[in-house]
């Protein structure tokens, strides 16, 4: 395609990406280096049913002026960014200094809230994106084989997880493993253990959490693959058939190869996706033992006063840096595949 | 103090004829849309805003629990999403911190001649809410597992958690102990109760500075943790409203919530044995301390800023006139310790008074508090899962409160 073509073929995707994505980041951004101005106090008397009281409150008028001046905040440079919610530079650097050993030194840092976050974030995405890929592809290879009549049905069947809510479909789960509900009493049942409880301790929750995304994400896989597996050619399939290949065969040395760069991309997807968990965190109750960047974004912006603007201008910024650092492997992958297709 | 104990315990004669005055209620013009939390008391408030806005009224209300979360944001909007919200002493401050909710002086003096002095909300001399009922969480026990083990009905946390170890002992229940431990607002509140009941301050006097990394924040704690022991074990999830679905189901004999649950807890809906057997009992103290470990709220009417007039004054009809009327009062004596002239106080009261009369600490209303409450929704997980000590996880509360009291201007 010549170039001059091309521009005018991408500028109506390229002008809609600049206003909807491009410029939303570059005010987060700015947003991200300033903090709230000053809140002016003054004592003042306040009476309710309880008694008369002086009390402190903010000076609303003062505080407001302040605020006219520097509608943006005062402006605090990567000041978010290293304090202790987020990379906490001052805290590891204490932490290095005071821990006699590199596990106490690993404790202290994971139990700072971004880390933390960050912890479950990665483990999540890597735990749940190989599984999905690998049952995807079983499914897909399954389905494929079924005969046209009940195909429809089973296909329709296999996506409902994707079609459910996350927030719903997370819930539901919720109330399935309660220890009242069906899976958390069967599981009571099976290790005899009245007291098993999957929303109780941390690892039982994060394994559930990971089990749901597994759940959620793998009728994603399965559709494309499902596509992927009808342009598969013929020819082939049908000259191993004749040579005597076995079906192991036939899919270990021509279809999969076939179907390598869909897997790619669906690696590609899935990370992305799974690097900002979020909903079955707030579906499945699991706050307090794990929590994830998004999660950390949303806790910002829904804290019990003001919405920390900063904050979460600051958390989103790194995960966009997470991001990237996640998927620059894959994607120097694809381009060198790229390169030597051309 | 003594107010709220005159207005509850001498009962006035009924005045439900509003004569002198507006007639607050049969609203025609404007647009009423109220945010308020979600509990069976509120529905029953509800209702009767709903009539006497009348039939004619464009009449809305959202029942949320997350509506702490939703206010700022929601009445920040110019024109706000809500003309009004219901406000307790606790979620009062973010709003007024930002301006958010309008001074109501003009309005009271207009329909509000049936209000109780102690009713209206005074923040330097103006009126910016008006109360219509008193709350705060409390001991509910059940009668008949305690006669059967001989328990005398707990007076302090240390005779609780002796009582709970006994039933378990006894093999009655397995988790006899229920509190709303959820982790975020509810596990902060518990901590907030648990503090003051051992007689701390949240913050070094005179400044914002955090002070709950000491002797009193363990020992606080460590009651917190002896609790959550004798609790379900996935009591991280459970809220108020779970709670009380447990208890519901014969599940535990002994907790600690507010008084206004009595509107589900004692209702004729579900299994009437245990409804039979609950009892109520003033909220016990801790560590030795005269004052009960927990904190008396007030629940409120506040309108928003950012609505217009007419908006305004509907909203503000339709709720006085709730918040004026006898009739609901008289007719719910039960759903919770309401301010409303003429009300005479139902059996279910006594805890709330006696939390009143015994000195308990209002829920504080210093402008970051909110801040500190949200760093202790979300420190103290890691400590009741045992994973680390109680000194590190106040550390972690005060140290995640100052970073985001700097970011929000308050250090």
């Amino acid at each position: 395609m010549p170039h001059k073509t091309f521009f005018w073929f991408i500028l109506p995707t390229g002008l809609a990406m600049i206003l909807f994505i491009g410029l939303p980041i570059v005010s987060s951004f700015f947003q991200s280096l300033h903090i709230e101005t000053e809140q002016i106090l003054m004592e003042v008397e306040n009476c309710d049913p309880f008694g008369c009281k002086t009390n402190v409150r903010v000076d609303v008028e003062a505080t407001e002026k302040l605020r006219q001046e520097n509608p943006l905040g005062r402006f605090n440079g990567f000041g978010t960014y290293t304090d202790r919610n987020h990379l906490a530079f001052d805290e590891i650097g204490e932490a290095w200094n005071t821990s006699s050993s590199i596990g106490e030194f690993k404790d202290i840092v994971l139990n700072l809230p971004f880390y933390k976050a960050l912890l479950f974030t990665l483990t999540f995405c890597f735990a749940v994106t190989p599984p999905v890929i690998i049952l995807g592809f079983i499914v897909a290879l399954s389905v494929n084989t079924l005969s046209k009549i009940i195909k429809g049905f089973i296909v329709f069947g296999t996506i409902l997880p994707m079609i459910v809510t996350p927030l719903i479909g997370s819930l539901v789960l919720f109330w399935m493993i309660d220890s009242q509900g069906i899976i958390g009493a069967s599981i009571q049942i099976l290790f005899d253990d009245p007291n098993l409880s999957l929303k109780a301790s941390s690892n039982l929750t994060w394994i559930t959490l990971i089990i749901y995304g597994i759940w959620h994400n793998t009728p994603f896989a399965f559709v494309v693959f499902y596509a992927a597996l009808q342009t598969v050619p013929q020819d082939p399939i049908e000259a191993a058939y004749i040579d005597g290949a076995s079906r192991y065969q036939r899919v270990r040395y021509i279809v999969i190869p076939h179907l390598y760069p869909v897997a790619t991309f669906i690696m590609l997807i899935c990370l992305m996706d799974n690097f900002r968990v979020f909903e079955p965190i707030i579906g499945f109750s699991a706050e307090g033992v794990a929590q994830s960047l998004s999660w950390m974004i949303y806790q910002d912006l829904r804290n019990e006063n003001k919405m920390l603007f900063g904050s979460a201008g600051a958390t989103s910024m790194l995960t966009i840096i997470g991001i990237a650092f996640l998927l620059t492997p894959v994607l120097i992958r694809t381009w060198k595949e790229f390169r030597t297709e051309r | 103090m003594k107010k709220l104990i005159l207005a509850l315990l001498i009962s006035f004669a009924s005045t439900s004829v509003f004569a002198g005055s507006h007639s607050p209620c049969g609203v025609t013009n404007g647009s009423i849309n109220i945010l308020a939390n979600e509990f069976t008391t509120y529905r029953i408030f509800m209702d009767e805003v709903k009539s006497c806005a009348g039939p004619d009224a464009d009449f809305n209300v959202t029942h949320s629990v997350d509506h702490n979360k939703l206010q700022v944001a929601a009445l920040s909007a110019n024109p706000a999403e809500f003309s009004a919200k219901l406000v307790t002493n606790g979620s009062i401050t973010p709003l007024m911190n930002d301006g958010l909710i309008r001074p109501l002086d003009d309005l009271v003096e207009k329909y509000g001649s049936n209000l109780n002095e102690n009713q209206k909300i005074t923040i330097d001399g103006k009126i910016y809410a008006v109360a219509f009922m008193a709350n705060a969480q409390h001991l509910w026990y059940r009668e008949s597992i305690l006669n059967d083990l001989g328990i005398a009905v707990p007076s302090t946390y240390e005779e609780v958690i002796a009582a709970a170890e006994k039933i378990k002992a006894a093999g009655v229940m397995d988790n006899p102990y229920a509190g709303a431990f959820k982790s975020g607002w509810n596990l902060g509140q518990e901590f907030v109760n648990m503090y003051l009941g051992h007689g701390g301050e949240f913050f070094k006097s005179g400044s914002a500075q955090p002070n709950v990394n000491n002797e009193k924040g363990v020992a606080a704690l460590n009651v917190i943790k002896k609790l959550t022991e004798l609790s379900n074990p996935d009591f991280l999830t459970q809220d108020t409203n779970a709670v009380k679905e447990e208890w519901e189901s014969g599940n535990v004999a002994l907790m600690h919530v507010w008084n206004s649950g009595a509107a589900s807890l004692l209702d004729d809906e579900g299994d009437q044995d245990i409804k039979a057997d609950t009892r109520l009992a003033p909220s016990p103290t801790v560590g030795g301390g005269s004052k009960p470990a927990t904190t008396l709220w007030w629940d409120g009417i506040a309108i928003a800023t950012n609505t217009s007039d007419e908006n305004a004054e509907a909203s503000f009809r339709a709720l006085v006139g709730a918040a004026s009327s006898t009739d609901l009062a008289n007719n719910n004596p039960n759903a919770t310790v309401w301010l409303i002239k003429g009300y005479t106080p139902g059996d279910t009261a006594g805890p709330v008074v006696d939390a009143a009369s015994r000195g308990t600490t209002p829920y504080p209303s210093f402008p970051h508090m909110s801040l500190m409450h949200g760093a202790l929704s979300t420190e103290l997980v890691e400590f009741l899962q045992g994973n680390e000590s109680a000194e590190k996880a106040l550390a972690d509360v005060e140290a995640a409160y100052i970073a985001k009291a700097t970011e929000q201007g308050f250090l």
